[in-house]
């Protein structure tokens, strides 16, 4: 299974640690935004981050700092049109996700037209998580940190106001900045999803593992735990069978390493639909059926 | 408009609404809206469907600045929000997906506010159970409160709201959508909070009828003004006549109240004012 060089490849390590840091800062923050019915925003801010990265790589920066300052303006702008309000809310984001495409389309043709970086494109849309260098290690980790920490210090006040923002608004919870600050550690973590397996499928990796959690579990704690175990294995699994990839058949070429990742994520969803899961969560302990209740 | 008379006379009162104006848009829904309500006493804050409910109720809670008027909750006016009102909001987001459950919601009702993550403690857990039990609701206590009926969601969510143990609980409009036998249960179980734990409690209703064995007092809100006082003083022809502004009939039909337009005058017109809707 571990083809040769696995183990001792330096781009294989910088890969396993840039890969687990985002698919557990991804699964913690897709779980919330499965739970806050977010995943449009989530997707909205992944094509924030294309036009990010795009731009970065036309200023001659690194990748990263596009989709993570893409990101977070991007977020900030969701908020300012009204993310916080329930009708203004798909509204919003639609905006924000219709203008960065646009801003993605025409940094995307410089970049290649400029004759440079003619691999930007695929870098940036589709992820290339062997080239990434190990300096950015620490990058990645201190952004990672960061969306976890604040995602931490909100954790009940964002699920409070997510069931019900007037009742947490009764409370005292400041419900706006609340989700102004999840949306912010969302988008951190989707600039670390383009990073790894693109900015077009970062919403794989976060939507993929918190939606399986979510059909196997009954907590929101115990969600956020599988959401990780099935995001880090999905990644490492993937960075494993394209690095094997390149030994399949005769022709020496490794097929994306994104393609495998989201693949596994993809599966693992389907799994999660088996109904020996389903048993095991919508059991209600002293009632013989579901519907027997006071229905 | 009907003095609001004192039931337990003075040195209880949770509640003290005063003059309470709110103009949206330059329309004024509630016009001068004044109140008392007293410890043990549940309250029905009854009004048809946009009259002012729940903008009253969120104005009690602090989330909706008034035009005029001032709300004191225990005597002092509502400087902080905080844990001195239980609400039970009309609008819940609980999908059968989400991995919360019942327990999990009430827990909520103790730390929601508080920022970090929460640690498992024994005593957390034996007070939600205590309040689980109070409330009936420990048989699905570990089931996704997605998954629960109408009814049973309401149990729960009355728990979340009185773990902090408020004097006053706010419900807007708990019995909606809930089916003869769980609206019967719900009345108890509130009847049963106000007299026997001295919570004051106001519900929201449009229909008054299921309330009538248990309300001790009621609101009666309708052109932006409000009548309140015993359900026996508000709920005459001559008090709502004047509330609406023109004649209305308060019928008493087989146990049920009936408000209505125009009897009198033109049988032709006789316009339910207040939907009678069947229970039981």
């Amino acid at each position: 299974m571990f083809e040769p060089g696995f183990f001792s490849s330096q781009p294989v390590h910088v890969a396993l640690i840039v890969g687990g840091i985002t698919a557990v800062v991804s699964a913690v923050a897709g779980v919330f935004t499965v739970l806050r019915g977010q995943s449009f925003a989530g997707h909205s801010l992944a094509d924030v981050s294309t036009a990010g990265g795009s731009g970065a790589v036309l200023l001659g920066m690194s990748p990263l700092t596009g989709f993570i300052s893409g990101g977070l303006i991007g977020a900030a702008a969701m908020d300012l049109f009204g993310i916080q309000r329930v009708r203004g809310r798909d509204l919003a984001t639609g905006i924000v996700l219709g203008a960065s495409i646009g801003l993605a389309a025409l940094f995307l043709f410089l970049d290649t037209s400029a004759g440079a970086e003619t691999g930007a494109t695929q870098q940036i849309l589709f992820g290339s998580i062997f080239t990434i260098d190990s300096s950015t290690v620490p990058i990645v980790a201190i952004f990672g940190s960061a969306s976890l920490a604040v995602m931490a210090a909100i954790y009940r006040p964002l699920l409070l106001s997510s069931m019900s923002s007037d009742v947490a608004a009764a409370r005292g919870v400041p419900v706006r900045l609340v989700g102004l600050l999840f949306i912010l550690a969302l988008a951190l973590a989707v600039g670390l999803s383009a990073l790894s397996i693109g900015a077009i499928l970062s919403t794989a990796l976060l939507i993929g593992p918190a939606a399986a959690a979510l059909r196997v579990t009954r907590r929101v704690g115990l969600s956020i735990a599988v959401a990780c175990v099935i995001g880090v294995g999905a990644t490492w699994l993937g960075v494993l069978l394209a690095y094997d990839s390149y030994y399949w058949g005769s022709s020496r070429r490794g097929l994306p390493v994104s393609f495998f990742i989201v693949g596994v994520t993809f599966l693992a969803y389907v799994a999660s639909g088996l109904p020996v899961f389903h048993a095991l969560v919508d059991r209600r302990p002293d009632t013989a059926a579901p519907d027997a209740g006071e229905r | 408009m009907t003095d609001a008379r004192w039931r337990h006379g003075t040195g209880n009162g949770v509640l003290d609404v005063e003059g309470i104006s709110v103009t949206f848009a330059g329309r004024r829904v509630l016009d001068g809206v004044s109140f008392k309500i007293g410890a043990g006493e549940l309250t029905g804050l009854i009004g048809a469907n946009g009259a002012g409910k729940t903008t009253l109720l969120r104005v009690i809670l602090g989330l909706q600045r008034p035009n005029g008027g001032r709300v004191l909750v225990e005597g002092a006016p509502l400087t902080r929000l905080g844990r001195s009102i239980g609400y039970v909001p009309q609008k819940v987001q609980l999908d059968p997906d989400m991995p919360v459950r019942a327990r999990d919601l009430v827990a909520l009702g103790i730390d929601g506010h508080r920022f970090g993550v929460p640690l498992p403690s024994k005593t957390r857990r034996a007070t939600v159970d205590e309040m689980l039990h109070a409330v009936g609701a420990e048989r699905f206590a570990d089931a996704r409160v997605g998954t629960l009926s109408g009814g049973e969601q309401q149990r729960v969510l009355i728990a979340q709201a009185l773990i902090s143990r408020p004097r006053l609980l706010l419900l807007d409009e708990p019995l909606a959508n809930l089916d003869p036998g769980s609206t019967q249960e719900i009345i108890g179980l509130l009847h049963e909070i106000a007299s026997h734990q001295q919570v004051a409690v106001l519900l929201s209703a449009h229909d008054m009828n299921p309330l009538l064995p248990v309300m001790d007092r009621v609101v009666y809100i309708a052109g932006g003004r409000a009548a309140s006082g015993r359900t026996d003083e508000v709920i005459r022809t001559e008090v709502l006549s004047a509330l609406y502004g023109h004649h209305v009939e308060v019928l008493h039909v087989g146990g049920r109240v009936l408000v209505v337009a125009g009897l009198g005058t033109n049988e032709d017109h006789c316009l339910p004012v207040e939907t009678p809707r069947e229970v039981g």
